[in-house]
């Protein structure tokens, strides 16, 4: 009984514990990212975003957070309940799991696996299934559209985005998220690999559908897309998602190519803010990012999205690839 | 029994659960769902054996590329669930001597391969310690199979310039973007100022 205690029962509470350590302050730096960008649109466009609720307008997130807890939820009549159900349920959990394998600091990470950035591509990929079984089995018309561009979209800039981890898989000489982080220890990646870590920030604004890229819930010509048909908590599910995915995509950003929990100097003034700390302001930097375009870019059409996709940002990285191998080859520096 | 051989019966039961709903479900969007769940099961018992990079690849091309084209495949076909079972018992026999020709063949491998006394043709080979499962792969495939590898990757080339030939068909009367023609346009070959003349138009 002791062993089944030490070897099963205690291991699961740890990581229990240490699962909700992680999803319970990122569910609310997702409320807060919610706030963030409606400040920092409001300031763009010189006004004051929301000021109401607390002061500040602090408290907003959280009122809308109870309000749609409160509404009702409306599933169609001619729905495949379980199906629809299910699919705002797949967004989130895919959202969340992929927390599992970023690194926060030097050895501050829930499962330090081999292959953590194979999985990372695995759970990004995965997510156009909720988009796609969502606007199947909304039975709308609206929201069967938007998902099949979603899914299109998604797996077109897939690709490019696997390239660009394969250079950066090359460069590091491993697929362990930590010691990627590690081997930019001397440079950052983003000073060598810059070309590809321009095409990484627009592949990611395509694979979360986020401005300048979001056709699939392009209000003008489609309502709001996929989730048309959803309201009150399978609604919320879905935008917890989508911001949690960009939280998500800004983290694999910052360990790919801004060196992580490293600081940016690794001498004195730098080196007293602890490694979390670095990797938390990195991440906000590239959500600035995210805001940023979206105040500022207007909506692809959708044969553009597509030509940029394939024939520009799929040919640059393969190119890319061809050279950094080439590079690292002839000058005798592949990592050991 | 310990929690890792639970997992695998819990693995093990769901892919195979899965597999059956695949082949019995009446929607096809439903089949597509649990073959993915299959997809899945079978990654989860890769793991269990250690073999993470199969595993997460599995995942990658099959669930997260074959499954979703079948997926966009089914969607998009109108089928009429109807129609296709009238013809049911009428393919009734073809198909079950299919069914267990295929049964009697699993059988017989597995039979042999658990009585033979002759070893295999090719020895597993032993996984060497303190290398990871992903440069252990890399080190037989870009060595000894080298060539093979190469030759697996040209005849996927065939096999994509040969799709992309079937679909791609000239529609005479489509107007496309040129950007480089947008681009090099100027004021001189876009705009063209004319003096109307008062009651006469243009």
């Amino acid at each position: 009984m002791a062993d089944l205690w030490t070897g099963t029962i205690w291991p699961v509470a740890v990581i229990t514990f240490y699962i909700l350590l992680i999803a319970v302050p990122l569910m609310l730096a997702m409320a807060y990212l919610t706030y963030a960008e409606r400040k920092i649109i409001g300031a763009m466009q010189l006004r004051q975003g929301p000021m109401t609720v607390g002061p500040y307008g602090l408290l907003q997130p959280i009122a809308d957070g109870v309000k749609l807890f409160f509404k009702e939820t409306v599933i169609p009549t001619g729905a495949n309940k379980i199906v629809f159900v299910m699919a705002p349920m797949v967004t989130f959990v895919l959202a969340l799991v992929g927390w599992a394998v970023i690194p926060f600091g030097p050895g501050l990470v829930l499962a330090d696996i081999n292959v953590g950035i194979l999985y990372l591509l695995a759970i990004s990929s995965l997510g156009v299934y909720g988009i796609i079984m969502a606007g199947w089995a909304s039975n709308s018309r609206y929201a069967f559209l938007g998902a099949l561009r979603s899914a299109a979209q998604m797996i077109s800039y897939e690709i490019a985005i696997g390239l660009i981890i394969i250079n950066v898989l090359i460069t590091a000489g491993s697929l362990n998220l930590s010691q990627i982080v590690l081997a930019q220890a001397g440079m950052w990646y983003i000073i060598p690999h810059f070309p590809m870590f321009m095409i990484f920030m627009v592949a990611i604004l395509a694979e979360t559908n986020r401005h300048p890229f979001d056709l699939p819930e392009d209000e003008a010509t489609l309502v709001t897309g996929y989730n048309v048909e959803y309201s009150s908590m399978t609604f919320a599910l879905f935008f917890l998602g989508e911001y949690m995915n960009m939280i998500l995509m800004s983290a694999i950003a910052v360990i790919l190519f801004l060196g992580g929990w490293l600081p940016p100097f690794n001498i004195f003034p730098f080196t007293l803010i602890p490694g979390p700390i670095w990797f938390i302001l990195k991440v906000c930097l590239v959500l600035f990012c995210f805001i940023w375009a979206r105040a500022t870019l207007p909506r692809y059409r959708y044969d553009q999205l597509m030509r940029l996709g394939w024939k520009i940002l799929l040919p640059f990285s393969l190119l890319w690839v061809v050279l950094t191998s080439g590079f690292l080859v002839y000058f005798d520096m592949l990592p050991r | 029994m310990t929690p890792h051989l639970l997992l695998f019966y819990l693995f093990a039961t769901v892919a195979v659960a899965a597999a059956v709903m695949v082949v019995s479900a009446r929607n096809p969007v439903h089949s597509v769902l649990f073959l993915i769940l299959t997809f899945f099961n079978a990654a989860a018992l890769f793991i269990l054996i250690g073999a993470e990079f199969l595993a997460l690849v599995l995942v990658v091309v099959y669930v997260g590329a074959v499954a979703v084209l079948f997926m966009f495949v089914v969607m998009m076909l109108n089928v009429n669930f109807v129609r296709m079972r009238q013809g049911f018992m009428q393919y009734l026999p073809v198909g079950g001597l299919i069914g267990v020709i295929l049964l009697v063949e699993l059988i017989l491998v597995a039979g042999t391969w658990a009585v033979a006394d002759t070893p295999r043709a090719i020895e597993p080979r032993p996984m060497v310690a303190g290398l990871t499962n992903t440069e252990a792969l890399g080190n037989v495939f870009y060595t000894e199979y080298f060539y093979i590898f190469q030759a697996a990757g040209l005849i996927l080339l065939v096999a994509i310039i040969g799709a992309i030939t079937l679909t791609l068909r000239d529609r005479g009367n489509i107007r496309r973007q040129d950007i480089g023609e947008q681009v090099h346009r100027d004021r001189a070959t876009a705009v063209e100022l004319k003096k109307v003349k008062s009651r006469a138009g243009i």
